[in-house]
């Protein structure tokens, strides 16, 4: 669902609270909602006392990988020797999701309001917003208001920049993303040096995730113990999250909600449940890369680190992907696989072949030309894809074919019995 | 010169140039502004040649090859001129289950390019499938050059194509 809307009644709405009021994206609009206030005293702050409070909120990374971002920061040289950089990942392009896009359409003065607290925590004084290139809008609205706040003067020595992708999913990824600034190919360099060592130009730096950035604000604002204590079932998840809803349900769109909220009340109640006479077939809950989960899994499952572990998959990115029971499930496998042969960067063999031959075995089953040993051989291909490459694009093609094939597994055997109509792939 | 044979004009010149200028003061190296180089190379041609891969490597001190490397990693680099609308449609699985494949088909229809990746006749289109454009919420999302369009359907698709011809 698009803004403005009124947030369902099971909400909790600290992020999206601006979203739909086309005001708040003016900086005089965010500066009447009480925007820069938090900058301006965190640039009075020493850095230490605001990595501690960001450690003492919990609040982990938003991209996808759930890391504390307190700690994060802590990594950086305590000892200044060199320049820090900061690098903001705005290259949202996990399928499922669409948090940021919404974050920087309707509140780019949030994102750049963290990104300078947040450079000041790291000591940085250089900042660059990589937003992907397909992006036009946020690019367009974050440009305005870099220059309203810019020309205000409220960042202190920092200098943030926005940097344009040109088109590769792989600069998500954090070593491919500082590359790319770099004027490089996307390719993710092997760790170590970690960033925190040799980041982007050889130089100490830190990336952080648009939606773990605009939290950091209300964070400081209202204390570490406020956000630790919005949390619904463990303590290790706090704060809230945006869940971006899509596929086949009623009121696709995000959604924020604390975290721990049940991903049955998330679909049912929030997205307005599925289309009429339809049943839910499966659901992808942390973008393409997570392991799909079949029904009762999905009714059972809670949305925060820990509760999605337990059900056999991740949080990862909070973009919930619904099926329901019309969803041929080979098909949809075959398009994430697809998706994973184009993205890849092409340097590690396991990826770069294991991506392809994952797709056109797929695509061989779905045009009725399959056989029994293919499933194996998708098996075993996503076996060798797992755990064995520079970055983990691989082990995310391979997350949905071996989930699928363990839970939809009829679906792949109608289609090589014959079953069922073969269809053009 | 060789009959047929245009002299080839600077892209950096004027205002591209004042911009570039401009671009290098963000980063410490030279080589870092190859991405937005680039990208004032597409604005200004519509496309980027050859001739013009060299022209940046020229400017920024790299090589040709080095750079032709980076524009064939990135997908929204045009190495061929392309129709006046340019059309990218996601078809990647969220909105591949919202009907994607049938806009994309509409899309080809409606425009007369016929083929994935073709022009039309006309030299107006040129239509794309692309993955996922990060709008899964808005299915189907397609760019027609910079515009961002959100929730496309096939009954939509006769409009927009009068709108932007």
């Amino acid at each position: 669902m698009g803004y403005p809307h009124k947030p369902h009644a099971k909400e909790t709405v600290v992020l999206s609270k601006h979203f739909g009021d086309p005001e708040a994206r003016t900086y005089k609009g965010w500066v009447r909602r009480g925007g820069y206030d938090t900058l301006h005293k965190a640039l009075a702050t020493d850095p230490a006392a605001i990595i501690e409070e960001v450690k003492a909120s919990g609040l982990r990374g938003r991209g996808g990988a759930g890391f504390p971002t307190g700690l994060k920061w802590s990594f950086m040289p305590k000892e200044k020797k060199k320049p820090h950089y900061l690098c903001v990942n705005a290259d949202e392009s996990e399928p499922g999701t669409f948090k940021d896009r919404e974050i920087m359409r309707w509140t780019p003065h949030a994102l750049l309001e963290g990104t300078a607290i947040a450079a000041h925590a790291i000591r940085a004084e250089v900042a660059y917003i990589y937003v992907r290139g397909e992006f036009t809008e946020p690019l367009a609205i974050l440009e305005k208001a870099l220059a309203e706040a810019s020309t205000a003067g409220v960042f202190g020595g920092i200098k943030i920049y926005l940097h344009r992708g040109a088109g590769a999913y792989i600069c998500g990824e954090e070593t491919a993303l500082m590359n790319s600034i770099e004027g490089k190919r996307g390719n993710p360099r092997i760790k170590p040096p970690f960033p925190a060592a040799s980041g982007v130009f050889g130089m100490p730096t830190t990336i952080n995730n648009v939606e773990t950035l605009v939290a950091v604000p209300p964070i400081l604002k209202n204390g570490a113990a406020w956000y630790k204590a919005m949390s619904l079932s463990n303590p290790k998840s706090t704060g809230t999250k945006l869940f971006s809803v899509c596929g086949h349900i009623a009121k696709p769109g995000n959604y924020e909600v604390t975290m721990g909220f049940p991903l049955k009340d998330l679909l049912y109640e929030l997205s307005g449940g599925m289309r009429p006479g339809r049943t839910l077939k499966a659901c992808i809950p942390g973008g393409s890369s997570v392991p799909i989960l079949n029904r009762e899994e999905s009714e059972s499952c809670l949305l925060d680190y820990e509760g999605c572990v337990e059900r056999g998959t991740m949080l990862g990115s909070g973009g919930v992907i619904v099926f329901d029971d019309t969803a041929d499930m080979v098909y949809q496998i075959m398009r994430l696989a697809r998706f994973y042969a184009h993205e890849s960067c092409a340097q590690c063999t396991q990826c770069r072949e294991g991506t392809a031959w994952t797709t056109r075995i797929l695509e061989r089953i779905l045009t009725g030309q399959g056989a029994t040993k293919d499933l194996d051989l998708l098996l075993d291909l996503a076996d060798n894809m797992t755990g064995k490459t520079i970055c983990v694009l691989s082990d995310s093609c391979a997350a949905p074919v071996v989930s699928g094939i363990k839970k939809f597994k009829s679906e792949f055997e109608a289609y090589i019995a014959g079953k069922k109509r073969p269809v053009a792939a | 010169m060789s009959a047929g044979t245009q002299e080839y004009q600077a892209v950096f010149a004027g205002k591209p140039r004042a911009q570039l200028e401009e671009v290098l003061t963000r980063y410490p190296t030279k080589q870092a502004a190859l991405l937005p180089a680039l990208w004032l190379v597409q604005r200004e041609r519509g496309w980027i040649s050859d001739r013009s891969m060299t022209e940046v490597a020229e400017v920024l001190g790299l090589t040709p090859a080095y750079v032709k490397g980076v524009v064939t990693f990135y997908t929204m680099y045009h190495q061929h001129p392309v129709g006046r609308n340019f059309v990218q449609i996601c078809t990647t699985s969220p909105c591949n289950l919202c009907g994607a494949e049938d806009v994309v088909r509409a899309m080809l229809e409606h425009t007369g390019a016929k083929d994935l990746g073709a022009t039309s006749s006309d030299g107006q289109w040129t239509v794309i499938e692309v993955e996922c454009l990060g709008a899964c919420g808005f299915a189907t999302p397609m760019l027609i050059n910079d515009d961002f369009i959100e929730s496309v359907t096939p009954e939509r698709v006769a409009e927009l194509v009068k709108k932007y011809r």
